[in-house]
């Protein structure tokens, strides 16, 4: 029920950000979600692709740092109220949550909520026990 | 002025002689007293009776700051541990740092030694000597500490920090003389500004700059900043601390060394070979009035030369020339020495990694920046922000702490540090661009 996410070390000077972009590009490797952490001298870029294995082989052999890391994708409706109910689940079952970003499907209907938990077993069991929609890696990849 | 007429106008035959007594006094005393000694000694094939003139120098052997570091902490004293008084010691990753010990008789030399510096550079009992240098383990504050008491000025021992409370003092002791780093003046006066002090009317009238290397047009900028005259110290934990040499009011040009106490020699630091009087060089100190740690033929890994020339003062001493670079890697940030290879050893301590690095010291508002890049490798990269920050505070905090200095860790892209024929070039020195 994990979904794997791919991270890269980003100094903070232009066009390293596009110099990913065009690795992905070339490769042909489509993103499927993805946030910027920043601080003022380094980010962390964390993706979904279509090819993780296919990204991080073409990023690495192009001098990047490249991490992997499980995260878990949670649908939910697209309306108000949908990610306060995730929380409020997550919160009083004293679950942290790391760091998360959200993209919404095309159809408009739902929201894709990426979560990175500190105890990430927990929370996929946590959440299941509360009938969320947990997303697959084969699924989120298909979107 | 002079503290010690006798010894400092010492026509040259009879300083020599006095030289010559001394060293085989010394020679022989680590013989018999230090074990270091006694061996290279035997190595070398040579016995204390065979040194007879000052020429004989040569055959001695060298003393490196390793060799100190080996023999960590009290492994060359040449008296009994009780006879020490006091110890001092430079920065070192855990365990190697240079220790000296000092017995009564040491500090006294000592201390007399700073006083007639400050005599030299034209400081009187009716000064108020405003002391910027640390105190602790460095040497530079006790040593002008003890000098100045010694001659009699008062001493302000302010030590290193709290700048804008420094130039406070200042105004309100009506200091007249400052000692600390000329790249630290340089700050007190940018804080000075910033406080609204017009800084011509302290009653600043002499600075007394040591511990790193600066340039005649640094001095120039200093003079006419503050409205004082700035002098050169020069001195080295290892040799005695500050107070070795300085700089007279009269000539202002080159640094007198006290050769009542050391011998100098300048050596090609390739080959080890002296050169001629005059010449460019490293300078290579034997102490020989030292009590506790006598060091014969010390590699300062300074560069410098002698000037032979008599000097329009009177004091028949002669000058080195201003410290022109070092043989070696060493730098000086904000006075604390510091090698690459500390840092790298505590990259190394702080993960059990060996990442590529590099150095690069800038100077921003007159203060010596030391920045530490490293390169994040797929074993230290995480996805977390907080675990590389973790990281970066982690080495910043070890390096304070091993090296007492303060350091901005950055981490950055693996192969973005430029390697140059294949081998990073591990120390990048804007200071010299300025």
């Amino acid at each position: 029920m994990k979904v794997e996410q791919i991270s890269v070390f980003l100094e903070n000077r232009a066009g390293r950000l596009k110099e990913v972009t065009r690795i992905l590009a070339e490769a042909n490797i489509n993103i499927r979600a993805l946030s910027l952490a920043d601080t003022s001298d380094f980010g962390i870029l964390r993706l979904i692709v279509t090819d993780q294995d296919k990204a991080k082989k073409a990023l690495k052999e192009n001098g990047f740092t490249v991490g992997k890391t499980n995260v878990v994708a949670v649908e939910v409706d697209d309306k108000p109220g949908g990610l306060n109910r995730i929380l409020t689940i997550l919160g009083d079952a004293g679950v942290n949550v790391e760091y998360m970003y959200a993209f919404v499907q095309q159809s408009g209907k739902n929201a894709v909520l990426i979560f990175r938990f500190d105890r990430t077993d927990e929370a996929i069991e946590i959440l299941q026990k509360n009938n969320i929609k947990i997303l697959s890696g084969e699924e989120l990849y298909k979107l | 002025m002079l503290y010690d007429v006798e010894r400092e106008t010492m026509p040259r035959d009879e300083l020599e002689e006095l030289q010559l007594r001394k060293l085989k006094y010394l020679v022989e005393k680590v013989y018999y007293n230090v074990p270091f000694y006694s061996q290279k000694f035997k190595e070398l094939g040579i016995k204390p009776e065979h040194i007879k003139s000052l020429k004989d120098l040569k055959y001695l052997p060298f003393t490196e700051k390793q060799d100190l570091r080996n023999n960590y902490p009290f492994g060359l004293f040449a008296v009994p541990k009780e006879n020490v008084v006091r110890v001092h010691a430079s920065s070192g990753t855990t365990g190697k740092a240079t220790v000296v010990g000092y017995t009564k008789r040491d500090i006294q030399i000592w201390s007399e030694l700073m006083a007639r510096s400050f005599v030299a550079a034209g400081v009187t009992r009716g000064d108020v000597v405003h002391n910027a240098y640390g105190y602790g383990l460095f040497t530079g504050g006790l040593g002008v500490h003890y000098g100045a008491e010694m001659l009699g000025a008062t001493i302000v021992p302010v030590s290193g920090g709290a700048t804008k409370r420094q130039v406070m003092l200042m105004k309100d002791f009506g200091s007249t003389v400052l000692c600390c780093t000329s790249s630290y003046s340089l700050y007190l006066y940018e804080t000075a500004i910033a406080q609204g002090i017009e800084v011509k009317e302290l009653k600043l009238r002499l600075g007394i700059f040591g511990a790193e290397p600066w340039t005649e047009e640094m001095r120039l900028d200093i003079q006419k900043k503050f409205n004082i005259k700035a002098l050169d110290i020069y001195g080295l934990s290892e040799i005695l601390g500050p107070g070795v040499a300085i700089e007279c009011e009269t000539a202002q040009q080159g640094l007198h060394i006290w050769e009542d106490h050391f011998l100098v020699e300048i050596i090609d630091p390739s080959t080890g070979e002296q050169l001629p009087l005059g010449e460019t060089g490293e300078l290579v100190i034997t102490t020989l009035t030292k009590d506790a740690q006598p060091l014969i033929r010390y590699r300062t890994r300074d560069i410098t030369s002698i000037i032979p020339i008599p000097c329009k003062c009177g004091r028949t001493h002669y000058r080195i020339e201003r410290l022109k670079g070092r043989s070696d890697d060493m730098l000086i940030i904000r006075g604390v020495n510091v090698f690459p290879s500390q840092i790298e050893a505590i990259l190394l301590e702080t993960e059990g990694l060996a990442p590529h690095y590099q150095i690069i010291v800038k100077r921003e508002n007159a203060l010596d920046i030391l920045e530490v890049q490293v390169e994040i490798d797929e074993k230290l990269f995480s996805d977390e922000i907080k675990h590389l920050q973790r990281l970066e505070n982690k080495l910043m905090r070890n390096i304070k702490e091993f090296l007492g200095v303060s350091a901005k860790v950055k981490l950055v892209e693996p192969r973005s540090i430029a390697r140059s024929e294949g081998k990073a070039k591990r120390v990048i020195d804007l200071r010299k661009q300025n």
